[in-house]
Parts: C-alpha cells; structure tokens; sequence
C-alpha cells in the first residue's frame, strides 16, 4: 500500500508540475502546426528556448518583467517569419528539416562562450536572475510565505485515512477521469454548451478528488511553488480557449484545408503562404510562452530544449490526439504521469543491481520511444483524436 | 475588351451561338468579338524539352470552349501556367496573358481565383478528411472569418457564416449532394468527388471556370448529369473553359474547340471543322491519316478502344523521353 | 541476381577493413570530481578536444591562498579539482608536461568560485608552437581541409544511404544517426570488449549493421508500407525507434565515452598537416567503398534498378522490377554504410558515445539536402560540403562554438535560392 502510495504521489506531483503545463502550452502551439495545419515544425524547443531567453535576458539585465515577456514573444515571432518566409512554400520535409537545424543554430549560439555575458553560456541563466520579478506579483490567496497543503481537507480526516478509503475515493478518481475523457471523444467536436459545461464541471470534480487524496505540500511562492502552478495551469486553460475560439472559425477551416490539399485551397482564391505563416507564428508564440513557463521553476539551460523535447512534445500531441482540443493538454498529462509510473514503478520493485535510478529514468524513455512507435502504428488519432479524420489515406 | 459585347443570357439559345460561332476565324489564334481571356507567348520547358509554346489564345466570354489534344499534349501544363500554378519559361520575355481586361503575368494562383477564373483539378482535390459542407463553405470568397483577428469574435462573421451555408445548401441540392452534406469527402465516389469540386468551384461566383478533364474517372451514368450541369452553367451567362481528350464528349457540348498537339495551339473552330481538320487528324492519329474523326461510325467502342491504345503507347513513349530528359 | 549482387557489394564493404590492423591495451580512468551541495565544489575541463583529448599534461590549480595543486590529464584529456572553498582561482599547465610542438594560447584561466555544489569549467586552449599569424593561416587552411575532407567521407557513408532510403521511400530516416552510433558502440563490444583483431571486428561491426537493416525493413518498415501509412507519420515512427535507440544505449554502456581500441592513435606528419594512422586509414576505406557503391549505382543492374525506383516507383514496378527486393537491399547497404561510418567515426575521434551520433544527425540532413533530396551522388557532394565548412568555417573567423552552425545556416541560405538542392532537379506542379 505504501508503495503504491508512493508511486502514485510521485506522479500527482508530476502531473501538477509546472514543467508539465509548460510542455502543454508547447504542445497547443504544436497542435496548430501539425495537427491543425499539416506542419512538419520539428523545432518547437527552440521557440521555447528563444521565449526563455528572452524573457531571462532582459530581466536578468534590469528590464521589467512584462517588457520581458514582450521580448521572448518578439524572438518567437521574428523566428518564425524567418523560417517561414523560405520554407512554406516548398515541399513539408524542407520546413522539417529547416525548423530543426535552426533550432539548433539557436541552441548553439546560447551554448557559445562568447556569448557568457548575455545568455550565460552553456551553464545557463539561473532562475534567480529573473523569477523574483514573477513571484512578486503574486497575489491572494499565495502572498505570505510558508508552504501550503492547497486543500486542508484530505483523505486523512476521512477514517483515519484508512485503506478503503483511498481505495474508493482512487476508483472514483478513475471513473471521474474515464468518463471524462469518453465525453472528449463523443459527439459532435465543437458543440453543446451543456456538454462544454459539464466538461468544465467534471475537470474541477476531479482536480479536487486528486488534492484529497494527494494531499501536495509546497510552497506559497516559493520558486517552484503554488503560485507558479496556479499561473502555468491558468495559462493552459486560457490557450485551449483561444485554440477553441481559433479553430471553430473559418479561419480553423482554412488550416484544416491547407493540412488537406494545399493546391485545391489556393484554387479557391485563399492566400495560402500567408495563412500558413499566422498558423506558424500562432503556434510559435505559445511555443515561446510554454518555453517562459518552463524556466519559472528552474534555469535557462540551452540543452534541456533541445531536439529531445521537441520529439516529446510530438510523442504528447499524438498521444493526447492531433487536431483536437485538449489532445495536448491530455497527451502531455498522460506522457509525463505515464513516464513518472514507469520511473516511480521500477524504482519501487526492481532491485537497485538491476536498474538503479539513473538507469530506470533510461529504461522509461525507451518505453517512451517505444510507445510513440506502436501509437502512430496502431492508433494514429491518439486517446481524443477523430478516427473518421485519420481514416483516409491522402 | 470589345465593343460587341454580347448579353450572356442570349447565349442560351443555340441559334445565337450557332451565329456568333459562325463568325469567328477558324484558325489557331483566331481573335474573337468579346475575349475575356487573351494569351500570348506562353513557353514553358522542362529541361530541354518545349512542354507548352503558345503564341496566341483568345476565349470568347459565355461560351463553351473545349481545349483538346492527345495524352500529353501540354494541356494541363496550359492550364497550370495561366492559372498561376507554375511560371513559364518565357516569364519576362514576352510572356502575357490577361483575364477580364486584368494582366496576370505576375498574379499567384490565389489572386487569378480571386479575379474570377476558378479550376478543378485532373485528380480531383476534394479535401477527403472535412465534411462536404465545409468543403463547399471553403469555396467562399472574402469571408471575415478567414481573418486571424476576426476570427476569434464570433459575432463579427456569425451572419456571414449563415449566408454561405445557405449558398453552399443550394448548390449541393442543385448536384445533388445535399444528402451527402456531413459525410467527409473522402467517402464520395470519383463522380460526386469531381461534382463536389464544381460545385465548391462556383461558391466563389466566378466569371469563368476551367474543367480540367471533368469527365475522366467518372462512371457513365453521371457523365450526362455532368454534361448537364456544365452546358446550364453556360446557359447562366459563365465561360467554361474545360481540357478534354475524349472527342465525343467534345462535340456533343462544346460551341468552340481549341486544338493542342505537342504543346503548341495547331487549330480552331467549331467541333465539326476541327475534327476534319488535317492537322488535327495527324496529331491524334499519327498514321491513320486516311480517315475522318467525324465519322460515327468509326467512334465504335472498339476502334476507340484500339485508338486510345496507340496514343497511350505513344504517351509511354514520351512520358519515358521526357523522363530521362529530366534525369540529366 | 540482386542477391549475388548485394554480396559482391558487401564483399567491397568489407575488404577494406584488412587493411586495418591494430591491437589494444588497458589504460588509466582518470577519477572525475562530482561536487556535494554545500560541501565541495570543483573546477574540471578537458585538455584538448574531445575529438582528440591530449593526455599527460600537469594542470596546476592555485588557490586564493596561494596554495598549489597538480593533477595529469588522463587518456581522455580530462582533469578535475575538488574545492572545499569559495574564492579566486587560477588555472595554469606546466608547459614542460605539453606535447611537442604545442603551447598554451593563454598561459592563465582565472576562476570565479561564488557557490559550492557546482562544477567550474577553465578551459586552457592549446595552439601549436610555431603559430604566427602570418605562415600558418596556410597551413592552418591546410590542416583544416584536410580535416574537412576526413569529416566529409565519413558523413557521406551515412549520408548515402539515408538519400537512398529517401529517394526509394520517400522517408526521412531520422533514427540513421543511431544507427551510425551503433555502428561505433558495437566495434567497442568486438574490438575492445571482446578483443577480436579490429579488422575482423571491423567487418562483424559492418555485418551486424547491414544485418539490423535488413531485419528492420522486413520486420518494420516493409509492414508499414503495405499498411500504406502515410509518410508523415512513418517519419515520426523512426523518432520514435531514434528516442528508444538513444536510451537503450545509455543502458547499456552509459554516458561515457568509450573506445574501440584503447591505445592512442600514433601521428604522421606531411608538411603542414598533421594526421593520426587511423584516419589515413578510415579516409582510404572511405574513398573505396564510396567508389564501389557509386560504380554498383551506374554500373550494375541491381543499382540501375535502384535509381529507378528512386526515380519513379511505379513506373519501375511497371516495368518489371521487384520494387520491395530494391527496398530491402536499400535498407540493408544503408545501414552497414552507417555502421562502417559509425566505427571509423570512432576511431577517427577516438571514442564514441550515446549521443555522437545525434551530433551529426543534422549534418547528415544538411548534406542530403543541400545534394539534393534523394540523389545519391548529391549526397556525396553535400557531405564533402558540409565537412569542409564545418571544418573550415573557424579558419575564416567563425568562432569554434559556431562551426555546426555555419554548415545549418548554409543549408537554409542555399534553400533560398536553389530549393532543390545543388544535384536535384526541379519539381514539376500539378
């Protein structure tokens, strides 16, 4: 039982983490690029890493944090006009190959010595440098300090925290998110304000079951505190929204028809370099956000956003489901509370002279690799995705 | 543009074509009273070998005009270039074609859509995985929504939306695809594909619309009910420019034919001039040149059969030169 | 005929490896220093490269007290100092200890220790001793062409085969650069683990290769195809084999570098340019089997059908050839060219690990596509490119830390211009 506790704690943290919600904002930018739009964008970490530079750079320099803010959204958006401007109108495997040299031409120049003063070589931009300005606008319910158990109210006062108590409240938790995930995939996909409502209603329910029966305790605004997991979850929330509003629009029709047939969509008198290049530019400033989000908790390191992540964040899309709503949000959860099992697992009950923590961290990114493999092969359309989009071979 | 312009809607009566047909020249290039598309100079290569070497092409506003020519011809190649799809070779030297009075040497494919000259594809481009209503409403032109910033606020193309789907409503009952209306277009046979393309074509309310081989691929039965639909589309005052190499479907429509062989224009006219047309012959027949391509009898299922083996071999032969020209 | 074919051509592949006979000793692990949170913290650099690590050098640690301690660079050049306290260091090398014909550019590194619990890098760049601007720019352009060239072959074995699989099935192969890792780590098995002779090593290493080729396209990608998944997400499959790959390594012999043979390389010197036995070697075996792959391309029947595969997949299953033999054949010589890629690779720069290959995966598509995507000889000639800029590029004045860099931002310049790479042909539309 205390195992399992243990296993399944260290995956609630896991999921809450702000790293997590960062990748989920990535991953909605990509959803628009790939899923949305048909673009092969493999250099998603490097809009992160320039969204992260940005920021940390002119807020370690002095400048005020929203300037800071500007700054990173600016690179992502001058980068994508830069990578767009030769690419899209070539061939989808040119745009691939280019947005993944760039993003690391990026990356190498972080990493360059000369450029210690501004971007802290390959060591990187401590986040002390630019998250107090973050953490200073903190407001109630996080200001004042100490940790904090976000909800007072936990399976311990229930019984004691007996066995069945958590037993019963994990099995509702279970359904909760089941049927929750049944009611993404049903129906019609941009309908029903009933629907929407009960979503809504159903991710609270299940967000407080999880802090009753995972009760976390971290920091109000600390540097990897509540404050910071409130903001990155809001921002998740807020860029799903906007994908909503985006792609339920004429607008989301175009992208779906340029990912379709780009020569039928030109036929019809659209602009289509130009529409592809605000979906880039789109998907490239939530990459950038993401990238903000996340260095709050821990350092501008060039290296953690490199081509790897970026693979992550194709591994979550198609998990979650491309071309959908919250495919992202979920194919994120899902990879990083799926990684953390398989870590936590094996920490847990294979002995240490089979795998010891490093290798098991190794042994869970092979089964990373792993499942992105069976998952394009066998379920392309991924937990959210619509199977009748996948289903013709174009 | 011309001074006789004609009112389109008199173009319905087969007489007033039969007359205004009457007066053209019948010889390659020949001017025509209202043009409302005009080509010159168009050459375009592919390594060393001249796919397309037009010197001059009128099209008369409100007709039919069928472009044939055997299998590799330049036909579709024509189309590509004055619809924006591929630059010519001649860019720049000389090169010049104009729609409606409007130059379009420089345009991208968009803009010539947008200046009223719509195309359908050889292999239909019916986006498979969206419904066949969002196919159609795509087809609409300056829609708010389409716009990154408008998009987001409903309110600002909701009335918009309403009066597309109302148009695209009718133009699917008109070919007969209303009851398709939500399935993806994916699940529609060749036929309903390429009538799916027409009719996502027209919500734009183009001035002219280019059929790139609408009758390839399609099962007999809805060939006539496409037939159809292109002749009342004339009848509604539209110019149809459409690519064929079946010279049936060619007489039994077109008011004027134009004549492609090896990537130049070699002849003009009605459907029946053209068809005895010498050089006409000698380009789809190589060899046969004792016998007339007018003659029914001759348009036999099986002697059409062994003709279009012929040029397909010659096709073969081509398509394989060409090939190893693009090779080196 | 296109069996007997492959194995004339693997006989190519491998012949050359009896050219190469070397053997192996044990040799020191130099201890490295990993600081405690609060405790310790520790200055450590490398002495050279890590291409090419330079042993036995004395490196001299002064405290801010004035204090001095010495530690020797070991086979792979590094060095590491434990610190207990936060302060003004300097780093410095006994000039007596550096090889022949080297000397320091900077004869001090200053170091700023402001917290403990952390690793400070102090990196003392050696330059040889007879450096003066003005004569060995020469040589120096030499030196670095000659580098250029090395690096090019090499990258045009792995190269050539990730355009053949592309041109054949239009994948864009992204686990290749595992394969070439592969190709290093497992001539660290035979040679040094298991102590086979390296030639004969050499030739299982190419074997075992070729053999995960074959495998793979009938186990995996041959399946795939007839599937008829899209292109598109086949390419996100070989991500994913390239993650599992990458990770599987790292399991299995870690984060180190290892070597194939233990020894370090013995140095000729011609004139201006100074070279290591192994890459004289490794570029010889290079230039042969690049020949011979390209003769078997123009000149046999079985590389005649390949291209036209590449050229025109249907119309060459039309005509008669068994498109799927090509394909397997395909994959099989591909991977074993990147396997022979990846253990020359590695004794060029003596060591491999996990992630070289991932080094050079970006390269290998910068000289794909700068060729031209899918022209086999494209690749050849962007390979050559790619290899001379890289090594080139620091010669002209981009700073060292940019020389991958220079050879992406060619590659995105030249799309500018001529999108279909310097050998491919145009597209056709519609």
């Amino acid at each position: 039982m205390d195992n399992i506790q243990l296993i399944l704690n260290g995956m609630m943290r896991e999921m809450l983490s702000p790293g997590t919600a960062a990748v989920a904002i990535a991953v909605i930018g990509l959803n628009i690029h790939f899923g949305f739009t048909g673009l092969l964008n493999m250099g998603q970490a490097g809009f992160m890493l320039l969204g992260a530079y940005g920021m940390g750079i002119s807020v370690w320099h002095g400048l005020p944090f929203a300037v800071g803010i500007l700054f990173g959204l600016g690179a992502a958006l001058i980068f994508a006009l830069i990578l767009g401007v030769p690419t899209l109108k070539l061939r989808g495997d040119y745009l691939a190959i280019v947005t993944i040299s760039a993003a690391e031409i990026i990356r190498y120049v972080g990493r360059s010595s000369l450029l210690t003063d501004f971007t802290g070589s390959a060591q990187g931009i401590p986040g002390s440098q630019y998250s107090d300005p973050f953490r200073s606008v903190a407001f109630w319910p996080f200001t004042g300090g100490g940790s904090w158990v976000l909800l007072p109210f936990n399976y311990h006062d229930v019984a004691d925290g007996a066995v069945w108590v958590r037993l019963l409240g994990w099995a509702i938790a279970i359904g909760a998110i089941a049927s929750l995930v049944y009611l993404l995939r049903s129906g019609d996909k941009f309908s029903g304000v009933a629907r929407n409502g009960l979503v809504v209603l159903l991710v609270v329910f299940s967000v407080f079951l999880l802090l009753f029966l995972f009760p976390l305790d971290y920091q109000k605004v600390g540097v990897n505190g509540w404050w910071l997991r409130f903001v990155a979850w809001t921002l998740v929330a807020v860029c799903c929204f906007i994908v909503y509003l985006l792609v339920r629009s004429p607008w989301g029709r175009l992208l779906r028809g340029i990912r379709e047939d780009e020569d039928a969509i030109r036929s019809l008198g659209k602009n289509v370099f130009a529409i592809k290049m605000q979906a880039l530019i789109i998907g490239g400033l939530f990459g950038a956000l993401g990238g903000m989000v996340y260095v709050l908790a821990s350092s501008v390191q060039p290296d953690s956003m490199g081509r790897t992540l970026t693979f992550f964040c194709y591994t979550a899309l198609l998990l979650g489901g491309a071309a959908t709503i919250f495919g992202p949000v979920l194919g994120t959860i899902m990879f990083y509370v799926g990684r953390a099992f398989i870590f936590q697992a094996s920490r847990a009950y294979v002995p240490d002279s089979i795998l010891n923590t490093q290798e098991a961290a190794f042994f869970s990114y092979i089964v990373v690799g792993v499942a992105l493999m069976l998952l394009v092969i066998f379920r392309p359309q991924g937990v959210l995705g619509d199977k009748r989009e996948l289903r013709f071979n174009v | 543009m011309s001074e006789h312009t004609i009112n389109p809607s008199g173009l319905a009566d087969p007489a007033a074509r039969a007359a205004l047909v009457g007066g053209f020249e019948a010889t390659p290039g020949a001017s025509k009273p209202d043009s409302i598309l005009v080509v010159d100079n168009i050459v375009r290569q592919f390594g060393g070998m001249t796919a397309v070497d037009v010197q001059h092409l009128e099209v008369q506003r409100g007709l039919i005009t069928a472009l044939i020519g055997p299998n590799g011809a330049g036909k579709t190649t024509f189309f590509n270039l004055i619809t924006g799809f591929d630059r010519p070779t001649s860019a720049g030297k000389g090169a010049h074609w104009a729609f409606d009075g409007r130059t379009l040497d420089k345009t991208s494919a968009s803009s010539v859509a947008r200046a009223g000259m719509v195309r359908t594809f050889q292999l239909t481009k019916a986006l498979s995985r969206m419904t066949v209503i969002e196919n159609m409403m795509l087809g609409a032109q300056d829609q708010a929504g389409e716009n990154l910033f408008k998009s987001m606020f409903r309110p600002t193309w909701r009335a918009q939306e309403r009066a597309i789907e109302a148009k695209a409503d009718d133009l699917l009952g008109r070919f007969k695809l209303y009851e398709k209306k939500y399935d993806y277009a994916g699940s529609l046979s060749g036929g309903q594909r390429k009538l799916l393309e027409m009719a996502r074509a027209l919500m734009s309310d183009p001035k002219m619309i280019m059929l790139d081989e609408p009758m390839a691929g399609v099962n007999p039965a809805l060939t006539q009910s496409l037939l159809g639909h292109i002749q009342s589309l004339r009848d509604e005052g539209m110019t149809v420019l459409f690519v064929e190499h079946d010279m049936h479907v060619v007489r039994h429509i077109s008011d004027w034919v134009a004549v492609m062989a090896e990537g130049r224009l070699v002849a003009e006219g009605s459907a029946d001039t053209v068809m005895s047309d010498p050089a006409v012959i000698d380009a789809y027949l190589g060899a046969h040149h004792d016998t007339d391509l007018g003659d029914d009898a001759l348009l036999s299922e099986e002697h059409m059969q062994e003709l279009a083996e012929e040029v397909a071999a010659e096709d073969a032969e081509r398509e394989a030169e060409e090939e190893a020209e693009g090779l080196r | 005929m296109v069996r007997g074919t492959a194995g004339l051509l693997l006989a190519l592949l491998l012949a050359p490896f009896l050219v190469l006979m070397t053997s192996g000793s044990a040799s020191a692990v130099t201890v490295m220093c990993l600081p405690k949170a609060d405790e310790t913290a520790c200055i450590a650099s490398t002495m050279g490269s890590r291409a090419e690590p330079i042993a036995g050098v004395d490196v001299i640690l002064t405290a801010p007290d004035g204090t001095e301690q010495r530690v020797t660079t070991g086979d792979d050049g590094k060095w590491s100092f434990e610190i207990t306290e936060t302060g003004d260091y300097v780093v410095s090398a006994d000039a007596k200890t550096l090889p022949d014909g080297f000397e320091l550019e900077n004869e001090t590194v200053d170091v700023k220790v402001d917290q403990l619990g952390k690793s400070f890098g102090a990196i003392l760049q050696l330059r040889s001793e007879d450096y003066s601007a003005e004569t060995s720019k020469v040589d120096e352009l030499i030196q670095s062409t000659v580098n250029g060239l090395r690096l090019g072959l090499l990258l045009a074995l792995a190269s050539v085969g990730l355009s053949l699989i592309y041109g054949t099935t239009g994948l864009s192969n992204f686990a290749h650069a595992e394969q070439v890792t592969l190709g290093g780590i497992m001539g660290y098995f035979f040679v040094n683990q298991w102590g086979l002779p390296l030639w004969l090593g050499g030739i299982c290493v190419v074997v075992f290769c070729a053999g995960t080729g074959y495998f793979q396209d009938r186990g995996l990608w041959q399946p795939l195809r007839r599937r008829g998944l899209g292109l598109t997400q086949m390419m996100i499959v070989t991500i994913g084999l390239s993650l599992a790959l990458q990770y599987t390594y790292q399991l299995v012999v870690g984060a180190r570098t290892v070597r194939v043979v233990q020894d370090n390389p013995e140095v000729s010197t011609f004139g201006p340019v100074t070279i290591t036995h192994q890459s004289i070697v490794a570029m010889v075996i290079s230039v042969v089997v690049l020949s011979a792959v390209g003769f078997a391309l123009l000149r046999t029947r079985v590389g005649r059908a390949t291209r036209a595969v590449s050229d025109n997949p249907a119309l060459a299953m039309a005509s008669g050839i068994d498109t799927d033999k090509v394909i397997r054949l395909v994959w099989t010589v591909a991977m074993g060219l990147a396997g022979l890629s990846g253990i020359l690779y590695a004794l060029v720069v003596n060591g491999i690990k996990w992630d070289s290959g991932l080094q050079i995966l970006l390269l290998l598509f910068a000289a794909v596509t700068l060729g031209g995507l899918g022209t086999a000889f494209g690749a050849l000639l962007g390979a050559l490119i790619i290899g001379l800029v890289v090594e080139l590029a620091p010669v002209f004045g981009m700073p060292g830390d940019f020389k991958y860099a220079t050879a992406l931002l060619i590659l995105i310049l030249l799309l500018l211009v001529r999108p279909q790479g310097l050998l491919g042909k145009p597209q056709r539309v519609g």
